[in-house]
């Protein structure tokens, strides 16, 4: 076991959490993420496979499907993003990749973005000055890539008004965080 | 003695007391008010002075169209041109100042331009100030701007915040008058996603101006009554305070809400305004309709205003201009103002009206066939000069003239997707053109639909009817009784009597007379005429002014008004203040920032960052004692090439490519071959753009059969991933290959330099050989470091000396870059930044953004032989052009100074030892120059004209821009082990 100890995106050895009256804003960086993309001309077999590994279908455009485990979300034709506990699923993309082997392109993606969670009553209040994603028009379960603070996110509807995952790159960790809390200030 | 303007009743709050001032001089007014309201209330009618001939003026509106009452609102950084006093919303402390003028409003030294009026008609500028042609520029335009103009600024920052913001809805409507309000309760109460925005404070548009009845209740109370019920809705969003300002494409609007500006200054973490970009199914526009004065001479006297505006002022804000009133009209409507004002206890003196058969319909005098033909009063209006039917003169004393000519729909968001408006012949004005924008429909007066009860039944009906075009059912609702009048109006444009100037135009001091100059100098079209007289610029648009223009040129040219046509109307509709165009976009925020993962760490070291796209990169690592940058890099320099240094190269794009093609593609992509790469192993690749210039370099390894992981130069890492993603979505569908972005995922460090190895083996778990022999030069492998964690080691090396780099997730980048600097303590390992990178590949002739330049081909970056022909890829084809490959192309070489002494700069053009200096004799550039520790010299790289044959040759490094002029040689680009053996120890 190694003994490197890891920073949270926003560069702090604990996850960083704003209340804002209606608003929590919390880092959370603590879910393993791995980008699966079906070889070509393999999409059902892997699909199949997928479905076996993670206990549910993999999800349609702009969606996202879970169980008590894995989550996954669509990106784009034939491709999905698997999120699991960190501390369970360090090494997910070396698990799907086990489990679908050619049949899928599995990328880790761990570090590569830093995750925020709202949650409260006023989360739309504060997407809204952020970002153009309709958020109230969001079901739980939606998710949909939108340009916040000049940068490609995605915008996960945990639950369906009071719950909003948004998912950005990690090297601006920072900037995401400081327009988050802008705005909760702002509009809240 | 205060307010001894202000009548009864209205819509103001009593119970509150507001202190404001106006140049200076405090005044008190109601919340409620305006500060144009409260200005009149307190006897005040000079409000300002005019653009160019500084006359004295008033108020002519009582809302957003407003061309004359231009104030400075506020204070030191607060101070704002140009505001509108009748949309500035009273507030305790308000502080506003009269503009363009000097010494003071009352008496104004530049209103001696008013004398000079026969030389400043339209386009004098264009005619006078033409000799000397120098003088323009430097002289002529300077002092006519500070003559002629508006509002100052501040010159400082803003302090106040802006935010933008996106909503969403099935129908906006625009406007919260009775069209709007109608509109809303049916659309809101069938369940539709509803915004309804109206630029005042309070809802309800010409409601809460007239007296009419809606159903048992007074217009005013009905508006607030149903505001309160949409406001219960959770499916309405009512946003008082904004202003839409454009239809832009696609159906999307532009709004401005005014979250803070009726307060002193926004609360804390708060904004100023926003600007919101609302996506809406439908719009239903109910804008509403403009009030047009008649033209006459002197009819800028302040107190001379619009009808509508004056009974708006009495019947709403409860103030009255004067104490003694009269009204010019051509319409029914213009009584209205009489009755009302009578009923408030105002003397009205008289109403004359244009036409000779006027009904009586005011308790007061008639003059029906009967014009104004001239006024008097210096600084406010005191008499009218009227000529009465039978020709007869007579002079009329009053402090203030409402005048009407009709009303014109407010259609300028019917045009702003160039929508062209139709003439309403029984209107006398112009009603939205078919050709609407998308989404777009129109209800109430800005339709022409002007009576009350017609208002509210359009509003409802349109708002049903887009609805449906959503496949959503609204209900009919059951609406109120109202006033339902018809338009009664004789077409009256101006007054042709005298030789004086009859205003139209009041914001840019455009006359009658101007409209007949630029007719008569063959400026007849109404795009010229504008642009010729300056008629309808400005902050009002000439919302109240074009259609005077409009008419008179059609008279002038013997056409119809829609025969002359209108200028094209552009958002936005009203200003918009800079910084909520600019949003939280400022300074530090301007763009996001990019962090390394060892930011946190370099900070802590005390380096200085320099900005790489949106990266903060470390420079260099002062220590102390340290005095100068150089002195820094040179230490790390020579630490590196002494020893061993670290430096964070995560900013390099990296690119994971997958796929049972993943060769075949990257084959297609490199100029150079790819296919044949063994696992394990790292290639330098070249990328051509499809023109055959180079577009981007790095190294690709090979993990595995069906896995790359591409590196790109930091800069390019966007464009070459999008370049890919092109290639592969368009080019070559049908290979099987996957991409992402992995520039994030890992926390990558360059460990360069002799004890590089020794201090990585430290690291690196001991069950992976990293000997020469176990990991040559190139190799790439997944290893395991500091007991387990997964990592990737690469050997590859851009300073020229033994080195690797090594990768690890980010979230434990921070900690590793903390562990090998501990671990190479005993190396005296530095930490070394940008500059000393910079420094060393300069060094090692290794080329860099500077050289990949967009101008230059592999064969100008020696790297000619690189671009394979054994197989096809992108630009290899182009890249034999005749022009690109001629004998003396430009090839990269290294340069020295003769004299040690000298320095060698990037961006010198190179020249021949004798002859001229100039393009002609160009024989090539120098792309990057630094100075080496090393070499203790100034040492240089770039392109030579057959360079590669002209090793040796001395030549003049010139910059004529800061009279640069070195002698320097031309030598190898490979300033330091050139045979390559460091990096291959």
């Amino acid at each position: 076991m190694h003994d490197l100890v890891a920073t949270s995106p926003l560069g702090g050895p604990r996850p960083r959490t704003g209340n804002f009256g209606s608003v929590v804003i919390s880092e959370c960086p603590g879910w393993a993420l791995a980008s699966v993309a079906a070889r070509r001309g393999k999409e059902k077999t892997m699909a199949t496979s997928a479905k076996k590994l993670l206990g549910f279908a993999l999800p349609g455009v702009s969606s996202l499907a879970n169980n008590g485990t894995y989550t996954a979300f669509w990106t784009g034709p034939d491709q999905w993003m698997i999120e699991a506990p960190h501390a369970s699923h360090e090494d997910l993309a070396e698990q799907i990749k086990s489990a679908l082997g050619d049949k899928a392109s599995v990328t880790e993606q761990n570090d590569g973005w830093a995750r925020f969670d709202l949650t409260g009553t006023g989360c739309h209040d504060v997407l809204e000055r952020l970002c153009n994603a309709n958020t109230r028009a969001m079901q739980t379960g939606a998710v949909t890539r939108t340009r916040l603070e000049h940068l490609g996110c995605f915008v996960i509807c945990r639950a369906k008004n009071d719950h909003f995952s948004v998912i950005g790159p990690r090297s601006s960790a920072g900037s995401i965080h400081h327009a988050l809390t802008t705005a909760a200030k702002s509009a809240l | 003695m205060t307010q001894i303007n202000r009548l009864d009743g209205g819509q103001v709050n009593r119970g509150t007391t507001l202190n404001f001032s106006f140049d200076g001089k405090r005044y008190q007014g109601h919340a409620g008010d305006t500060l144009a309201s409260a200005l009149l209330a307190n006897d005040v009618r000079l409000m300002g002075r005019s653009f160019k001939y500084h006359r004295p003026r008033g108020v002519l509106a009582s809302g957003s169209e407003e061309p004359n009452a231009l104030v400075e609102l506020r204070s030191g950084n607060r101070q704002e041109p140009n505001t509108r006093a009748t949309t500035v919303e009273l507030f305790d402390g308000l502080e506003a100042k009269s503009q363009n003028r000097w010494p003071s409003l009352k008496f104004d030294a530049m209103a001696i331009n008013d004398r000079f009026s026969n030389f400043l008609t339209a386009g004098f500028y264009y005619k006078t100030f033409m000799w000397p042609a120098a003088f323009w520029e430097k002289i002529y335009e300077p002092i006519i701007r500070k003559a002629a103009g508006l509002g100052s600024l501040s010159l400082q920052d803003d302090p106040d915040e802006y935010d933008k913001g996106f909503l969403h809805c099935d129908v906006l409507i625009v406007g919260g008058g009775p069209a709007g309000l109608a509109a809303a309760l049916t659309a809101g109460r069938a369940g539709a996603q509803v915004i309804i925005a109206d630029e005042d404070f309070a809802f309800g548009g010409r409601l809460n101006a007239e007296t009419f009845a809606i159903g048992d209740q007074s217009g005013a109370d009905w508006a607030a009554t149903t505001v309160t019920e949409l406001q219960a809705l959770e499916n309405v969003r009512c946003m008082s305070r904004t202003t839409i300002i454009g239809a832009f494409d696609h159906g999307i609007c532009g709004a401005i809400e005014r979250v803070s500006d009726h307060v002193a200054t926004p609360a804390s973490g708060k904004v100023r305004q926003i600007l919101w970009r609302i996506y809406g199914k439908k719009t239903l526009l109910c804008a509403g309709a403009i009030e047009r004065p008649i033209a006459f001479e002197n009819n800028d006297r302040p107190g001379i205003m619009l009808a509508g505006a004056m009974r708006a002022y009495a019947n709403r804000w409860a103030a009255t201009p004067a104490q003694q009133v009269s009204v010019f009209t051509n319409n029914d409507d213009g009584h209205r103002t009489a009755i009302d004002l009578i009923a408030k206890g105002v003397n009205v003196a008289a109403v004359i009206d244009t036409r000779a058969d006027a009904p009586r319909l005011a308790d007061c005098e008639l003059l029906a066939g009967a014009q104004v033909i001239d006024t008097s009063g210096r600084l406010g209006l005191k008499f009218v000069n009227i000529r009465l039917a039978d020709g007869s003169k007579r002079f009329i004393e009053c402090g203030a003239l409402g005048v009407s000519g009709g009303w014109n729909p407010n259609v300028h968001m019917t045009c702003h997707q160039r929508g062209r408006p139709v003439w309403n012949e029984r209107l006398a004005a112009f009603v939205p053109g078919g050709d609407l924008p998308v989404g777009l429909s129109v209800a109430g007066a800005a339709n022409g639909e002007f009576s009350t009860a017609a208002a509210l039944k359009a509003g409802s009906t349109q708002a049903a009817a887009a609805l449906r075009d959503l496949g959503m059912t609204a209900r009919a609702i059951r609406l109120p009784n109202a006033e339902d009048e018809g338009v009664n109006l004789a077409p009256f444009w101006f007054v042709k009597h005298g030789k004086g100037r009859a205003w139209l135009d009041q914001q840019n001091d455009v006359t009658v007379k101007d409209v007949k100059l630029a007719h008569q100098e063959n400026f007849k079209s109404v795009e010229h005429l504008k642009r010729y007289t300056t008629l309808g610029m400005a902050t009002d648009q000439g919302k109240t002014s074009n259609m005077g223009g409009l008419a008179i040129m059609a008279e002038l040219a013997g056409k119809t008004i829609p025969e002359v046509g209108t200028t094209i109307y552009r958002p936005p509709y009203s200003p918009v203040a800079m910084g909520v165009l600019a949003g939280r976009a400022r300074g530090k925020e301007f763009h996001p920032v990019r962090e390394t993962p060892s930011h946190k760490w370099a900070t802590e070291q005390g380096a200085s960052f320099v900005e790489t796209g949106n990266w903060l990169r470390a420079q260099w690592f002062p220590k102390p004692g340290e005095t100068h940058w150089r002195e820094s890099v040179d230490r790390e320099v020579r630490a590196v090439r002494g020893s061993v240094g670290v430096c964070d190269v995560t900013t390099l794009g990296k690119i994971d490519v997958q796929g049972t093609d993943a060769a075949t593609f990257l084959n297609r992509v490199y100029a150079n071959a790819f296919a044949k790469l063994p696992v394990g192993k790292t290639r330098y690749g070249l990328m051509l753009r499809e023109d055959g210039i180079a577009m981007d370099d790095g190294t690709t390894a090979r993990l595995a059969e069906d896995q790359f992981v591409m590196t790109t130069t930091t800069a390019n890492a966007v464009a070459v991933y999008r370049h890919m993603e092109f290639v592969h979505q368009c080019l070559w569908p049908d290979l099987d290959v996957q991409l992402i972005s992995t520039t994030e995922s890992w926390a990558q460090y360059a460990v360069a330099g002799p004890n590089s190895r020794k201090l990585l083996q430290k690291i690196v778990d001991p069950e992976f050989d990293i000997s020469n022999e176990g990991f040559e030069f190139m190799a790439c492998r997944k290893i395991t470091v500091c007991g387990g964690l997964r990592a990737r080691l690469f050997r590859i090396s851009f300073s020229g000396e033994l080195a690797f780099e090594i990768a690890v997730p980010t979230r434990y980048g921070d900690a590793l870059i903390r562990r090998i600097m501990e671990a190479g303590r005993e190396f005296d390992a530095v930490a070394y930044g940008t500059e000393a990178l910079g420094v060393m590949r300069i060094e090692k002739g290794h080329a860099a953004g500077n050289e990949l330049n967009g101008t230059t081909t592999a064969l100008n970056l020696g790297m000619g032989r690189m671009v394979s022909k054994k197989k096809d890829s992108i630009g290899s084809s182009l890249s034999e052009r005749e022009g690109l490959n001629l004998p003396d192309a430009l090839a990269l070489v290294g340069f020295k100074p003769t004299n040690n002494n000298d320095k060698v700069t990037a961006g010198g053009h190179l020249m021949a030892r004798d002859g001229p200096v100039d393009a002609a004799h160009d024989q090539g550039y120098v792309t990057s120059a630094a100075h080496s520790p090393i070499l203790n010299s100034s040492i240089g790289i770039g392109f030579l004209k057959d360079g590669a044959n002209r090793m040796g040759e001395c030549m003049r490094l010139v910059s004529p821009l800061t009279g640069t002029e070195v002698e320097i040689e031309v030598v190898s680009a490979h300033f330091v082990d050139p045979e390559g053996e460091r990096l291959r120890a």
